[in-house]
C-alpha cells in the first residue's frame, strides 16, 4: 500500500520574510510528483516544511492520515519520510558504509541492514564502502545520498534537486532508480527540480512555483505548454 | 557637523541617563559633605565609596556591552583591562607615598625595598607624574587590546573560541602578576596609598570628588558609546554581530571594526579601573581572575545587552544585590549569582531593559514589525529541534 | 611545631624496624646494663664494653653504637644511665636507648657526653659494620651496604671483603661490590686496580657514581685521571639522557591528567558546539564521590579499602553522568544555537555546584587515601616512576581507548559523529538528536567524573578542584581541535610535555604563562585547532 503526502495551503516564514503563500501540493501514492520553478521561489522551503526542518506557520502537512504539526525531522524520518537534500549533505568524515548506517537510527534491531536494492541501483557504492563520504565525487555523493535515504525504509522519498551539478550518465542512473522505486516498490516520490527534461521523462504530476505560490498543476506533459514555460524562463 | 553628531548620539534614553548620572554626581557628594551626619538626607562616607565603586563597575559593564552587545564579541577577560588601568593608577599612587612608606625609601615602594631591589625598574619611571600615569591608564589596556585583537580578529577567531582565549589572556596575566619579580607587588599588589594629586585619599572631600569623577566618567562613557552605536559605524557593528560573513561580502572589513570597538572598550575599562583603585585603596592580582571578568558579563546580561542603559542598570543592581547578600547571607551569594546566570540566559535573554521594552512596546517599534515574529538576535542560530 | 620532638619517634621507628624477628633479642635489663657500662673506664675498657654490647646481636644496640661513634651519646651524671638526648629549650630531653621511653627533661649540666677517640671510633665502626653487614636481616644488610657505599671509609674494607664473601643476595652483592670499588679508589692500590674500580662504579651509574668519581678525581694519580674523567663524562651523558626522559615522563603524566579532564569537554563541544563551563565541577564531583566511597568503606567495610577506587569509578561515572543529563535536559537544550549563552548558564551552574559542595562538605580540603598499590614508586632504568602517576597514565590511555571504541564501534558513537558533522541532516536521517545530545552530555560528564577519581589520587579534594583544571582543559580542546579525539590526545600530551620542559628553565608559573601565550598565538594561526574538522565544523 503506497502512502500519500499532502501539503495543504502552507505558509512559511524565515524571520519576518514570508517564503510560502498557501502552497498546496498533493503527492499521489506510487507516483512521482515534481515541483519546478526558478531559483528562490520556495521549492526548497516546501521540502523543508515537509521534512520538518522548518515548520509551517499556517496550513498543514498530512502524511497518510497523520497531520505532522510540529513533529521534528527525526520523527518524520521515522514515520517514513526519506530526505535527499540539496547539495547532498553527505557526512564527510564518515565512511560510505557509516553514512548508510546513519539510517539505522529509526529501525528495529532486526531490520538494521542495508537493502540490496541500493547496491543494485548504485553498484558503485558497493565498491566504495570503506571510503570517506567527503572523498567521493559529486555524482557518487548523490547516489550515496539517495541510498542513505533508502536505508530508513521510507514510504515517501523527498528529493531536492538531485541532478544539480551531476554528469548526464549519472542523471540517467538516478532517473532509472527513481522509476524503479516507483514502479517496483510503489514508493511515493516528491521531487524538486530545475532540470526540465529530467522531469518530463520521469515525473507523473508537476507543480510550477513562482514567488512562493503554486502557479500551475497538471500532468508532466503540461511542461510543453507555453504558459508553463513562461514561469520557468530565467 | 560635530553638533549634529552629538545630537544624533543623544537619543532620548541616553540623554535621560546622562542627566540622571550627572545629577547623582552632584547630589551624592553634596548630601555627604553639606548635610551634617545624623540629619535627614546625609549620605555616610562609606556609602559614597561603595556607590563610587558601583559606578566604576557600571563603566566596566558599559565597555563590555560595547563589544558583546553590539559587536558580538563575548570577552571573558575584560577584567584584565580594568585591572591594568587600575595597576597604572596604583603605580602613580605608590610613587606618591614617597618617603612615608614603612621603609621610608623616597623612591622605591616598600615591596621593592623588601625584595632588596636597588633601583626602580624602567617601567616604573614616569609614574610619579599624573599626566603620564593617566596616559598609561588608557594606553596600556588599549595596546593590549590592539595586539590581542589584531591577531584574533584577523585570523577570524570568533564565538566561543574567542571567549576562551580572552579568558586565557586574563588567566595568564593573573599568573604573571602573582610573581614578585614582575615588579608589581606580587600577591599583595599595590596598597597603602596616601595622596592623589596632593589630596589625601582618606579625606571625605577626596572621596566625594572621586565619586563625582566616577559618575562623570560613566556619563562620558554613555555619551561616547551611544555616539558610536548611533553612528553609521554602529550599524556596521550590529551587522557584524548578526551576520559577519555577509557584512564582509558587502565590502566591510569586520576585523577593523571589531578592533576599533575592542580598543575603545578596553580604554574605557582601563579608566574605570583607574578610578576604582583610589576608592577601594588596593589593587592586587585578584582583579585578573577569570571569575571577575565573567561576573561583569552577567551585569551586562542582567541589564540587557545591546542597549546603553542596560549594562549600567545591571551593574548597579547586581552589585547592590551582592553587597546585600554577602553581608546578610554570605553562603547564599554564590547560589544567587549562579542562579542569576541561569535564569537570565534562559528567561531574560534581553535583560531587564528587554523585559521592560516588551512589556511596554514603543509605538514606533510596533508599526515597523510584523508582530508574530519576535526580533531575532541570532539569525544564524539553528534551533536544535 | 618543635622538630626536636620528632626525633624520639624516629628512634622508636628505627628500633621497630630493626626489631624484626629472627634477630637475637636480649631482655631489657641485660641490655640496659651493657649500655650503661659504655661510659665507664678508659677508652680501652669502653671498647671492651662496646664489643660486649655488639655481641648480643640485639638490633637496639646499633643506634647506641652509632650515636656513640658520632659522639652524641650522653650519660646522666646522677644515675649513670646512658641516654639519647635532644636539645629542648634551655635543657635537654632524655630518652632511654633501650626502651625508647622518654625520661623527661634535664638541665644541660646534669648530663655528660660519653667521650670517644679515633681508635675507639674505628673499633666502633667495625662493630656496627659487623652487626649490620653480617646481619641475618636482608633489609639491614642492604641498608648497611648502602651506608658503606656512601661513606666509603677505607677502615671498612676488610670487613666489607668478608661480608662480600658471605653475601648471597645478588642486589646486595652489587652494592657491596661498588662500595668496595669506591673504597679502593681511596686507598693506595695500584693504578690498574683503581682503573678497574672506576670502571665498576661507572657501570653502576647514577648520581652517587658521579659524586664518588668526582671525589676520587682530585686525589687520583695523573695516569688515572683521563680514565676517571671519561667515566664521569659518559655518566653525565647518560644522566642527561635520563633526565630528559624523566621530563618526558612528567610531561606524559601531566598530559594524561589533562587528557582525562579535557576529553569529555572535547566530545560535548564537538557534538553539541557547547562549551560546558561546569565541566570542572563534574571532575570535582567525581573526586568527592571517591571521598564518600572511602568514608563509607572506612566506617563500615575497612577490608575493602584496597578496592575503594574500583568501587568509586563506576559510581563517579554514574553520579556525574546523571548530573550531566539533568543539566542538559533542564538548561542546555533550551539554549542550542546560542553557544555564548550556554557558556554563561553553565558558568552559573558551576558556581551553584561549587557552593552546594562547599555547604555539604565544608570548604576545607578532604583527604582521599591512596590504596597500597597506588603508593610508592619504582625505578625503570634511570627513571623514577611513582605508582599513582603510572596507574593514572594507564587509566587515561584506557579511558581514551574505550571512548574511541564507543565512538567508532557503537550505534550511539556513529550517531554522535553524524550529529557532530551535520546536525540537521542527522535529524533528517531519523537520529533523535535530543537523545544524542543528552547521551553525549552524560558521557562527557561521566568521563569528567572518572577524571575526578584519578585526580583525587594526586591532588587535594576541595570544592575548587575543578577550577584548577578547567582553563587547561579548554586550552587542550582549543589546541587539539574539535570533533577528533586524536586531536585531544595530541593536544593534551604536547601541552603536558611542553609544560614540563619549560619548567626547569622558566619556573612553573612562567612555563604556564608561556604555554598560554603560545596557545593564544597558535589559535590565531589555526583558529580551528591542530586537528580541525574539515567541512562543516561545528560553530555557533
Amino acid at each position: 500500500m503506497s502512502s500519500t503526502l499532502l501539503i495543504k495551503s502552507a505558509d512559511l516564514y524565515y524571520g519576518a520574510a514570508q517564503a510560502l503563500y498557501g502552497v498546496t501540493i498533493q503527492c499521489k501514492p506510487g507516483r512521482i510528483t515534481a515541483v519546478l520553478g526558478r531559483n528562490g521561489v520556495g521549492k526548497s522551503s516546501t521540502l523543508r516544511a515537509v521534512t520538518g526542518i522548518n515548520n509551517v506557520a499556517a496550513g498543514e502537512i498530512v502524511f497518510d492520515d497523520d497531520v505532522l504539526e510540529k513533529a521534528p525531522p527525526y520523527k518524520r524520518a521515522r514515520m517514513g519520510i526519506g530526505y535527499v537534500p540539496q547539495g547532498r549533505e553527505i557526512f564527510p568524515l564518515l565512511t560510505v558504509r557509516e553514512n548508510l548506517e546513519t539510517g539505522y537510527a529509526g529501525l528495529r534491531y532486526g531490520d538494521r541492514s542495508i537493502p540490496d536494492t541500493i547496491f543494485t541501483l548504485f553498484p558503485v557504492l558497493k565498491s566504495m564502502l570503506g571510503r570517506r563520504g567527503g572523498d567521493l565525487s559529486g555524482g557518487q555523493q548523490q547516489q550515496l545520498a539517495i541510498g542513505r535515504a533508502l536505508v530508513t525504509r521510507p514510504k515517501v522519498l523527498v528529493l531536492d534537486e538531485p541532478t544539480e551539478g551531476i554528469q548526464p550518465s549519472i542523471i540517467k542512473d538516478i532517473g532509472r532508480a527513481l522509476q524503479f522505486l516507483r514502479d517496483e516498490k510503489g514508493m511515493t516520490i516528491l521531487l524538486v527540480e530545475q532540470y526540465l527534461d529530467f522531469c518530463r521523462e520521469i515525473a507523473d504530476d508537476i507543480y510550477i512555483m513562482d514567488r512562493g505560490q503554486i502557479m500551475h498543476r497538471g500532468p508532466a506533459s503540461d511542461l510543453d505548454l507555453p504558459e508553463v514555460r513562461r514561469h520557468l524562463m530565467v | 557637523m560635530i553638533t549634529q553628531l552629538v545630537f544624533r548620539a543623544l537619543d532620548r534614553k541616553a540623554s535621560w541617563l546622562i542627566a540622571a548620572i550627572l545629577l547623582v554626581a552632584v547630589a551624592v557628594p553634596a548630601c555627604n559633605l553639606l548635610i551634617p551626619p545624623g540629619q535627614f538626607g546625609h549620605v555616610p562616607g562609606y556609602l559614597v565609596t561603595l556607590f563610587g565603586k558601583y559606578l566604576c563597575y557600571a563603566v566596566l559593564a558599559l565597555s563590555l556591552d560595547l563589544v558583546w552587545g553590539y559587536v558580538g564579541i563575548l570577552s571573558l577577560g575584560h577584567g584584565a583591562f580594568f585591572a591594568l588601568g587600575g595597576y597604572a593608577m596604583g603605580m602613580y599612587l605608590m610613587r606618591q607615598i614617597g618617603a612615608r612608606g614603612v621603609y621610608a625609601n623616597p623612591v622605591l615602594p616598600d615591596f621593592m625595598v623588601f625584595l632588596n631591589w636597588k633601583e626602580l625598574p624602567w617601567y616604573w619611571l614616569g609614574f610619579d607624574m599624573f599626566p603620564f600615569a593617566l596616559l598609561m591608564v588608557m594606553l596600556v589596556p588599549g595596546l593590549l587590546a590592539f595586539v590581542f585583537g589584531w591577531f584574533a580578529f584577523r585570523s577570524r577567531v570568533t564565538g566561543v573560541y574567542l571567549s576562551i582565549i580572552t579568558q586565557a589572556m586574563t588567566f595568564a596575566l593573573l599568573l604573571a602578576f602573582f610573581r614578585n619579580d614582575l615588579g608589581f607587588g606580587g600577591n599583595n599588589g599595590l596598597t597603602d596609598f596616601k595622596d592623589i594629586l596632593g589630596f589625601s585619599v582618606q579625606a571625605a572631600s577626596t572621596r566625594a570628588a572621586l565619586f563625582a569623577l566616577s559618575a562623570i566618567l560613566l556619563a562620558l562613557g554613555v555619551f561616547v558609546c551611544s555616539m558610536i552605536v548611533n553612528s553609521k559605524l554602529g550599524k556596521v557593528m550590529v551587522a557584524i554581530r548578526d551576520a559577519e560573513s555577509r557584512t564582509r561580502f558587502l565590502g566591510w572589513r569586520p576585523e577593523n571594526v571589531k578592533l576599533f570597538a575592542f580598543i575603545v572598550s578596553a580604554v574605557l575599562a582601563g579608566l574605570a579601573g583607574a578610578l576604582y583603585v583610589p576608592q577601594v585603596g588596593i589593587i592586587n592580582p585578584g582583579e585578573f581572575t577569570p571569575e571577575n571578568s565573567i561576573e561583569a558579563v552577567i551585569w551586562v546580561a542582567v541589564g540587557g545587552r545591546g542597549t546603553i542603559v542596560g549594562p549600567v542598570i545591571g551593574a548597579l543592581l547586581v552589585n547592590a544585590g551582592k553587597s546585600y547578600f554577602t553581608a546578610a547571607l554570605p553562603e547564599y551569594w554564590l547560589f544567587a549569582l549562579g542562579a542569576l546566570f541561569v535564569v537570565v540566559t534562559l528567561f531574560l535573554p534581553r535583560g531587564i531593559v528587554g523585559l521592560v521594552a516588551t512589556r511596554a512596546p514603543r509605538r514606533a517599534r510596533m508599526t515597523a514589525r510584523n508582530d508574530t515574529v519576535p526580533p531575532v538576535l541570532h539569525p544564524k542560530a539553528e534551533p536544535a529541534e | 611545631m618543635n622538630a626536636g620532638r620528632l626525633i624520639p619517634i624516629i628512634a622508636l621507628l628505627l628500633a621497630l624496624a630493626f626489631g624484626a624477628p629472627a634477630q637475637a633479642q636480649t631482655d631489657d635489663a641485660t641490655l640496659t646494663a651493657l649500655v650503661n657500662a659504655l661510659p665507664l673506664g678508659n677508652f680501652k675498657e669502653r671498647e671492651v664494653a662496646a664489643t660486649a654490647l655488639a655481641a648480643t646481636g640485639d638490633p637496639r644496640a646499633v643506634p647506641v653504637l652509632q650515636t656513640l661513634t658520632d659522639g652524641e651519646l650522653y650519660v646522666i651524671e646522677a644515675s649513670g644511665q646512658v641516654v639519647f638526648v635532644e636539645t629542648s629549650g634551655a635543657g635537654v630531653l632524655a630518652t632511654d636507648p633501650v626502651t625508647a621511653s622518654s625520661l623527661g627533661e634535664f638541665a644541660k649540666g646534669d648530663v655528660e657526653k660519653v667521650k670517644v677517640n679515633n681508635g675507639l671510633r674505628r673499633a666502633l665502626r667495625t662493630l656496627i659494620g659487623q652487626m649490620t653487614l653480617l646481619s641475618e636481616n636482608r633489609g639491614t644488610r642492604l641498608a648497611a651496604a648502602l651506608s658503606v657505599l656512601r661513606d666509603a671509609s677505607p677502615d671498612t674494607l676488610e670487613l666489607l671483603d668478608s661480608a662480600l664473601a658471605a653475601e648471597a643476595d645478588p642486589e646486595i652483592k652489587t652494592v657491596m661490590d661498588v662500595a668496595r670499588a669506591a673504597i679502593v679508589l681511596k686507598t693506595d692500590a695500584s693504578s690498574a686496580e683503581k682503573a678497574a674500580a672506576a670502571q665498576r662504579i661507572a657501570e653502576r651509574g647514577g648520581r652517587e657514581a658521579i659524586t664518588i668519581l668526582t671525589g676520587a678525581l682530585a686525589e687520583a694519580p695523573a695516569d688515572l685521571k683521563p680514565a676517571i674523567e671519561a667515566a664521569i663524562d659518559s655518566l653525565e651523558r647518560t644522566r642527561a639522557v635520563w633526565s630528559v626522559l624523566q621530563n618526558v615522563w612528567y610531561g606524559i603524566s601531566l598530559g594524561s591528567v589533562l587528557l582525562l579532564a579535557a576529553i569529555g569537554l572535547a566530545i560535548t563541544f564537538g557534538v553539541m558546539g557547547v562549551i560546558n563551563m561546569a565541566h570542572g565541577e563534574m571532575v570535582m564531583l567525581g573526586a568527592y564521590t571517591t571521598f564518600v566511597v572511602q568514608e563509607v568503606i572506612r566506617g563500615s567495610f575497612p577490608g575493602l579499602f584496597e578496592y575503594s577506587l574500583a568501587i568509586a569509578l563506576p559510581l563517579a561515572f554514574l553520579v556525574t553522568a546523571l548530573v550531566g543529563v539533568a543539566i542538559e535536559r533542564s538548561i542546555i537544550r533550551w539554549l542550542y544555537g546560542r553557544a555564548l549563552e550556554t557558556l554563561l548558564a553553565t558558568w552559573g551552574l558551576s558556581l551553584i555546584i561549587q557552593q552546594a559542595v562547599r555547604t555539604a562538605f565544608g570548604p576545607t580540603n578532604k583527604q582521599v587515601g591512596n590504596p597500597q598499590w597506588m603508593s610508592g614508586s619504582f625505578e625503570l632504568g634511570g627513571l623514577d616512576i611513582t605508582y599513582n602517576r603510572f596507574w593514572i597514565v594507564l587509566f587515561a590511555i584506557a579511558v581514551f581507548l574505550a571512548l574511541l571504541a564507543v565512538l567508532n564501534r557503537t550505534p550511539l558513537g556513529l550517531q554522535m559523529r553524524a550529529v557532530t558533522q551535520n546536525r540537521r541532516m542527522a535529524s533528517a536521517m531519523g537520529i533523535r538528536t535530543p537523545l544524542v545530545d543528552a547521551m553525549t552530555f552524560g558521557l562527557g560528564s561521566g568521563i569528567a567524573g572518572l577524571a575526578g577519581v584519578a585526580l583525587s589520587q594526586l591532588d587535594n579534594v576541595s570544592p575548587n578542584l575543578g577550577q584548577n583544571y578547567i582553563i587547561d582543559s579548554f586550552m587542550v580542546v582549543v589546541f587539539g581541535g574539535v570533533g577528533n579525539l586524536w586531536g585531544t590526545l595530541v593536544g593534551a600530551l604536547s601541552i603536558g610535555v611542553a609544560n614540563k620542559f619549560l619548567e626547569p628553565y622558566a619556573g612553573a608559573v612562567v612555563a604556564k604563562i608561556l604555554i598560554l601565550v603560545l596557545i593564544i598565538l597558535f589559535i590565531q594561526r589555526r583558529p580551528r585547532g591542530l586537528f580541525a574538522l574539515k567541512g562543516r565544523a561545528v560553530e555557533q
